[in-house]
């Protein structure tokens, strides 16, 4: 792993009184997707906000492609070449479709090509083009987060649970649009709690627990390796 | 795996009221008028109620729009906006005082081109303040309310006071340019000219509003603001400085209405602003934070229900908001047309 995208370096985040991230050491190279994985609160929302300067960094360093960008303010670390797409989502849902991704290419017009790969891999986004975006189910406004952090040209993009609570058919579809997003080249941090679509995703992995990463290694040494994970994460993640 | 069973799912139709729901604050202000013409006997009382009621409403617009946008993109709760109000309403009065010979003047163009610069001077005093304001008394306290109120409570007091030394403590009389005065009779009902004039500036005023809203990239990043401030910054937008320019456009809508209040009173007082928040507040509360056309509804409403309510029952007139407010909430807690979810 030699030359990566984004280094966490000896991260401490705090929350209020609770100190969430306690040195967090983790490097996500050029190009593939790189699962983040642990149990519920174990800080890997957290992990993906301070990335963005959303929460602060109170010790440690984070560098993004050979540049400092801890202390920068959130709109820079995202012109930088970040894309994010937060657990929740973060749609805004009084405005149209249309709307959220005009907001989402901020250098810039929306390019013809990156709308027409946008209506490509989720084609539902055109047919509510003009509708409110609150108005979509949840899985076609966790197409439109996702398809807002393409609106763009990123070279990083962090996304947090995209399949949570999605139906199996549209976890199919969500995958697929990911896939597409890694063969272009760019990298992923991705927190994911279906093992399934981690190892389907997954080129390299990043386990945490109590506010640290403990193991990291390729994905396919993880996913082969049931001891491990139950070591790692504390249950078996096999289907019975 | 057998194939799935035939399912062909349907959508119940929604009954008229969810329909209508939507559209409901929209319906009131005719509603209201048309309740006005029922109750009031003679059509034209009405129609003359009526105008002084939407111009009424629109200048509480011109003050609270500002208000609105402020508290929804940085849940900033401004209890200075008052001062904002006062200020503007010193500026343009002096202006027009200065341009004494232009007012008096029988004629409209030097009459409006007086108005007009002092509609100007008003928003650029307004606006630098609205901007020192921001640096100096609000941005120490973002994200504490109790803080907020305070320290803008201080704010409207030294503003007030340094209106005092500044122009004295008399209150200022001004009369209104010569051919804006009087009214002119429209089927049989007097409708004064001034009033006419603020009705037209306020739809000007909020036409423009929605259209920047509506149209254009920096109203599509307050409206988007004003739901999520976070994701909007993490889209890349600064989204300081757009709150900034809000800010300082709030309060120079503030000093606007400030002016036309005043010409409508025509006299002046340090704490004329003071009082008028509180109407401000209840517009921005009925018409829901953060919605610029809710605040423009809200604020027709107070006007129009003011006006009639003077006209039908004096004593009612007094408390006649305050029922409106209680009214509007027992029907939407959020206000008509909430834009901010409560936290």
């Amino acid at each position: 792993m030699s030359d990566p995208i984004l280094t966490l370096k000896g991260v401490h985040t705090d929350i209020g009184r609770y100190h969430i991230l306690q040195g967090v050491e983790l490097e996500v190279p050029r190009g593939g997707v790189t699962m983040l994985l642990g149990r519920n609160g174990v800080g890997k929302t957290t992990t993906l906000r301070t990335v963005m300067g959303l929460w602060r960094a109170r010790a440690g360093q984070i560098t993004f492609d050979g540049r400092d960008v801890t202390a920068l303010p959130t709109a820079a670390i995202a012109r930088a070449g970040i894309g994010f797409v937060p657990e929740d989502m973060g749609i805004f849902t009084d405005l149209t479709v249309e709307e959220n991704l005009i907001l989402a290419a901020a250098s810039g017009p929306l390019s013809s090509d990156r709308l027409d790969r946008i209506f490509a891999a989720f084609p539902p986004l055109k047919t509510f083009w003009k509708s409110a975006a609150g108005n979509l189910s949840g899985g076609q406004k966790q197409m439109l987060s996702i398809a807002r952090a393409m609106a763009e040209e990123r070279r990083l993009y962090l996304i947090d649970e995209p399949t949570k609570g999605l139906a199996p058919a549209i976890v199919a579809t969500m995958a697929a649009a990911l896939r597409d997003l890694k063969a272009e080249g760019a990298a992923i941090l991705l927190v994911e709690q279906n093992f399934a679509v981690a190892r389907l995703l997954g080129d390299s992995c990043a386990v945490m627990d109590d506010g640290r990463v403990i193991w990291s290694g390729p994905m396919a040494e993880l996913a082969a390796d049931t001891a491990l994970q139950e070591r790692l994460m504390g249950l078996s993640l096999e289907a019975p | 795996m057998s194939a799935a069973p035939d399912h062909r799912p349907t959508f119940a139709r929604a009954g008229l009221s969810d329909r209508l729901a939507p559209w409901l604050p929209l319906l009131l202000v005719p509603l209201l008028m048309v309740f006005g013409w029922l109750a009031i006997p003679s059509t034209s009382s009405w129609l003359t109620l009526t105008v002084s009621g939407l111009a009424m409403g629109m200048m509480i617009f011109l003050m609270a729009s500002g208000l609105t946008l402020v508290f929804g993109l940085m849940d900033v709760i401004n209890f200075g906006h008052g001062a904002f109000i006062s200020l503007g309403a010193f500026v343009g009065v002096s202006v027009l005082l200065a341009l004494a010979s232009w007012t008096a003047a029988a004629s409209l163009p030097l009459n409006l081109a007086a108005l007009g610069l002092a509609l100007v001077a008003a928003v650029l005093v307004t606006g630098t303040m609205g901007w020192l304001f921001e640096r100096v008394i609000v941005r120490p306290v973002y994200g504490a309310h109790l803080k907020q109120i305070l320290v803008t409570m201080g704010g409207l007091i030294v503003a007030e006071q340094l209106i005092l030394v500044i122009w004295g403590p008399a209150q200022i009389f001004i009369t209104r340019p010569e051919m804006l005065k009087g009214a002119v009779t429209f089927a049989g009902a007097a409708l004064e000219k001034y009033r006419l004039v603020a009705v037209a500036l306020g739809l000007i005023v909020f036409l423009a509003m929605r259209l920047v809203l509506r149209h254009s990239r920096i109203g599509l990043i307050v409206r988007a603001g004003v739901q999520n401030g976070e994701m909007v910054q993490a889209l890349g937008y600064r989204l300081r400085l757009v709150f900034i320019g809000t800010f300082v456009a709030g309060s120079a809508l503030a000093g606007l209405g400030g002016v036309m209040w005043g010409l409508y009173d025509e006299v002046i007082t340090a704490d004329m602003g003071a009082s008028l928040m509180v109407l401000v507040f209840i517009v921005v509360i009925i018409g829901g934070l953060g919605s610029v056309e809710g605040c423009f509804l809200g604020a027709l409403l107070v006007g129009l229900v003011q006006n009639y309510a003077a006209f039908l029952e004096p004593k009612l007139a007094m408390v006649s908001n305050i029922a409106l407010l209680v009214a509007v909430l027992m029907w939407r807690p959020e206000g008509m047309m909430a834009v901010v979810k409560s936290k």
